[in-house]
């Protein structure tokens, strides 16, 4: 009855039941599972402990490996997605295969979700348990595999996040290539006048850096590119990087500007939102970086007037060009992608696009901006005057609970239109500022006292109320009814000009960089980390970080941290040079394969190959990453896959489920 | 319509993926989201690993309902593995129907890691509709 591993030994199975102080026992009667435990097939020893993942914990479950007592271990308790890794060291360290290992969850998967019902979670702890001991009796020693880790990091997005993670990595000795799909870095923060609450000049602690990152050697800076493919896996990603033609040859370019003064097409500036003008050979702003021109050929009409050898000197005009295509291999990636601004269209009542004094802080950055279309003097949109009463309104595109809104806050309005009112203040003193708000949130160092002296030192105005009710008047001025729901009355308020706090939102194609990456997005839509608290800059995909508002709404202190944390993880997989990932690839019974080839088709990383002579399928570990997907469709068994075969797997099906009797009397 | 059996305690199975599913129903227990006491999941690595056999199996043995979830099309870990299973069950579930067995006993679903919620009302929705069904009538031949 009792089954054997390697030769002889017989399979001595021992059960160590986690307490988690209260998290488990607290609903689960770990006595009586401890006992239940000690029923189980070849299991020779149960145990229950307060914390099984502490010191102590550990200890026990070594000391009975050395003893003899027991070849092969289970603990219940939290998540295997939590400790396997920490119990498999134990394991090793015991000397035992740390693959003789399975974790019961009984934590997050029974006495979390049924706290007021100590039985269900009982009987939902002692299936997994019984499952643990089913699989574990046909679990079969493996070797991890060791791969060794490119130490060259890729950065997508070079915002603040993507800057500052290069030049940490750069200046640690590591090669990084840093794609940034506009032709200039920078990102967001370029477009920022002053940054709260210390009121620098954005553009003054920014452009310093953006010229380290270019002069940076160990940075290869790919502006105007994008990530085409990823493949491999983590210390060894093969990447593809598309870069889009500028039209003119980024090497000859002097950026002496000559092109863009003689090109007679005007268009709309995105840098500034669309409130100034470019030509269709342009540069983003005066100090981007590199400080190359691009034709956008969306709106060149071609006129070849730039390319003649009067305009441009040095003869760069390629109006010809063709994307390029550029392999690179490395070990690491970092997406720091950034955001994209709430669009408030779709919030009919508040008149943005219809009515013309409506406008979204981001454009309130621009007009404030001293290198800003208006030179930063904001005047309304109507009648370009300044605005004598001017509004904001706050948690526009967020803490919306209506289905597909933003639920979460976005960290940066409060501040960012204290910071604009005060601003506005600073020109205008005479003009009265209104924040219409839900609440204030000024959680960072020097915020609060930033909020406070934007009422006290500068007479801005707070309602605690959202508007409810917005007219446009026939001069476009605005009247605005809500509740101070403070004083509980209603107010209406005749205003010049309403500024729309707009939210951040995951870039619109954040969905393609995630199914690139293989990572995982939150509810929220931003990218996921591999745990909220304590792995926050890691995603479930080895080798892959994520840093700056691509994982979440934040501000630039808090960007800059974890653009420096993900760095960091990074540098940390580069400096061991060396990953263990888990030998759970598939296996092909050389007997077995009747040659259909049917699971070469389903691999998606074209692990599988066919040896024409044998007349079978021949899988590469190396790029096998274990889905199993091959080992569920092969028609002949024949494929295996390792830690989750069909043995493993059909032991637990077997024992899931009790028969009817015994749980219905004594089987508890 | 069908009677609802109150002192019916159904068995489901889960099936579910190591990196959205499970992650999901991580994520349901470290929120504490309250559920009935009635799922137990087996977790494999990808839904391409999922086979119908399995479901087979566990419905065999007396399983009176099973819950086959993976990620979301287009989020698999694994690029498309989910997208194997994801075209097999329609035809999987057409076949038990066949076999006589109610297909509403198989759940197949897309729980991503960060909808715990959403597993949650899945399995007490489940949980409600085989109160409906009754027990597997194969787990009461035993
Ligand atoms: C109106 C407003 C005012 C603000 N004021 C302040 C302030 O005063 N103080 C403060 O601390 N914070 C402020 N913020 C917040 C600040 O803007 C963000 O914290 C900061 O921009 C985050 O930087 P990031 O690098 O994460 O993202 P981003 O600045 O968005 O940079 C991301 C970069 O990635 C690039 N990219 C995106 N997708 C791809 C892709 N697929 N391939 C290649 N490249 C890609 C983008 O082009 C961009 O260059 C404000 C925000 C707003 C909306």
């Amino acid at each position: 009855m009792s089954k054997t591993i390697n030769n002889d030994e017989e399979v001595k199975i021992g059960i160590y039941i986690c307490d988690c102080g209260i998290n488990i026992a607290g609903v689960i009667d770990t006595t009586t599972l401890t006992e239940y435990a000690k029923t189980l097939p070849n299991v020779s020893l149960a145990k229950e402990y307060t914390f099984m993942c502490s010191s102590i914990g550990q200890e026990m479950i070594k000391e009975d490996i050395n003893e003899g007592l027991i070849n092969r271990v289970v603990v219940a308790a939290c998540s295997p997605r939590m400790h396997e890794p920490t119990f498999r060291t134990v394991v090793r360290e015991a000397g035992l295969n740390e693959f003789l290992f399975e974790q019961a969850n009984i934590r997050e998967h029974a006495s979390w979700v049924n706290l007021d019902d100590s039985e269900g979670a009982l009987k939902i702890a002692k299936d997994h348990v019984r499952m643990a001991v089913a699989k574990l009796n046909e679990l079969k020693p493996l070797e991890v595999e060791l791969v060794k880790v490119e130490p060259t990091c890729l950065i997508i997005g070079a915002g603040i996040a993507g800057m500052y993670a290069s030049l940490d990595l750069a200046q640690e000795g590591y090669d990084v290539y840093l794609v940034e799909k506009e032709p200039t870095i920078g990102g967001h923060m370029a477009q920022l006048d002053k940054t709260f609450p210390t009121m620098d000049c954005s553009a003054c602690i920014l452009t310093p850096k953006m010229v380290d990152v270019e002069r940076e050697e160990k940075i290869h800076l790919m502006t105007y590119s994008e990530v085409d493919n990823v493949d491999g896996y983590v210390g060894n990603f093969d990447v593809t990087i598309k870069k889009k033609p500028h039209y003119i040859d980024q090497e000859a370019c002097t950026g002496c500007g000559a092109c863009a003064i003689e090109c007679p097409v005007i268009c709309g500036n995105e840098f500034e939102l669309g409130i100034g003008t470019r030509k269709a050979a342009y540069i983003p702003f005066p100090q981007a970086i590199p400080g190359k021109y691009t034709i956008d050929m969306t709106k060149c009409i071609k006129c070849g007037i730039c390319a003649s050898p009067d305009v441009c000197e040095p003869d760069a005009i390629r109006l010809d060009q063709k994307p390029e295509y550029i392999d690179v291999k490395v070990g690491t990636i970092i997406a720091a992608t950034g955001w994209d601004l709430y669009d408030p269209t779709e919030l009919k009542q508040y008149g943005y696009g219809k009515y013309p004094n409506v406008i979204t802080g981001f454009e309130m950055e621009r007009l404030l901006s001293s290198y800003g279309p208006l030179e930063g003097k904001p005047v309304r949109p109507s009648d370009l005057k300044p605005p004598h009463v001017l509004g904001f309104l706050q948690c526009v595109g967020s803490r919306d609970f209506r289905p597909g809104k933003n639920k979460y806050c976005s960290r940066v309005c409060c501040m960012y239109a204290t910071k604009q009112a005060r601003q506005y203040k600073e020109k205008h003193p005479e003009a009265s500022v209104y924040i219409f708000y839900t609440d204030i949130r000024a959680f960072g160092k020097g915020y609060e006292e930033f909020y406070e002296s934007a009422g006290e030192n500068f007479n801005i105005k707070f309602i605690r109320g959202r508007i409810g009710e917005l007219y446009e008047n026939k001069d476009h001025s605005l009247i605005v009814r809500a509740e101070d729901t403070f004083l509980q009355k209603q107010i209406e308020i005749k205003l010049d000009m309403l500024v729309l706090s707009c939210g951040l939102e995951p870039r619109h194609d954040s969905d393609q960089i995630a199914s690139l990456l293989t990572i995982q997005k939150s509810s929220d839509g931003f990218f996921m980390e591999a745990h909220p608290k304590l792995r926050p800059v890691d995603t479930l995909t080895s080798g892959i970080f994520i840093a700056g508002v691509a994982q979440g709404p934040k501000d630039i202190p808090d960007t800059v941290a974890q653009a420096k944390g993900a760095a960091s993880s990074a540098a940390t997989l580069m400096a061991m040079g060396e990953f263990a990932i888990e030998p759970y690839y598939s296996i092909v019974l050389e007997q077995k394969c009747s040659g259909c080839k049917s699971c070469q088709s389903l691999c998606p990383f074209n692990a599988i190959s066919f040896d024409v002579i044998k007349n079978i399928a021949v899988i590469n570990k190396a790029l096998c990453k274990g889905c199993g997907t091959c080992a569920a469709a092969c028609p002949s068994d024949a494929i295996v896959q390792n830690h989750f075969s069909d043995d493993q797997i059909f032991a637990m099906i077997n024992t899931a489920i009790p028969p009817l009797a015994k749980t219905e009397n004594g089987g508890k | 319509m069908a009677e609802v059996k109150e002192d019916f305690d159904p068995y489901i199975l889960g099936i579910c993926c190591n990196w959205c599913t499970y992650a999901g129903a991580d994520q349901a227990g470290t929120s504490r989201m309250q559920r009935p006491a009635n799922l137990r999941i087996l977790r494999v690595m990808c839904g391409g690993r999922m086979e119908p056999l399995m479901v087979i199996q566990a419905l065999k043995n007396g399983a009176d309902g099973v819950l086959v979830s993976h990620c979301h099309v287009g989020d698999c870990h694994y690029v498309e593995g989910n997208l194997k299973t994801f075209r097999k069950m329609p035809l999987f579930l057409k076949m038990l129907e066949q076999f006589g067995v109610n297909p509403k006993r198989v759940k197949y679903t897309q729980v991503s890691a960060s909808e715990g919620a959403e597993l949650t009302e899945i399995v007490k929705e489940f949980v409600k509709e085989l109160k409906e069904i009754g027990p597997n009538p194969l787990r009461m031949e035993e």
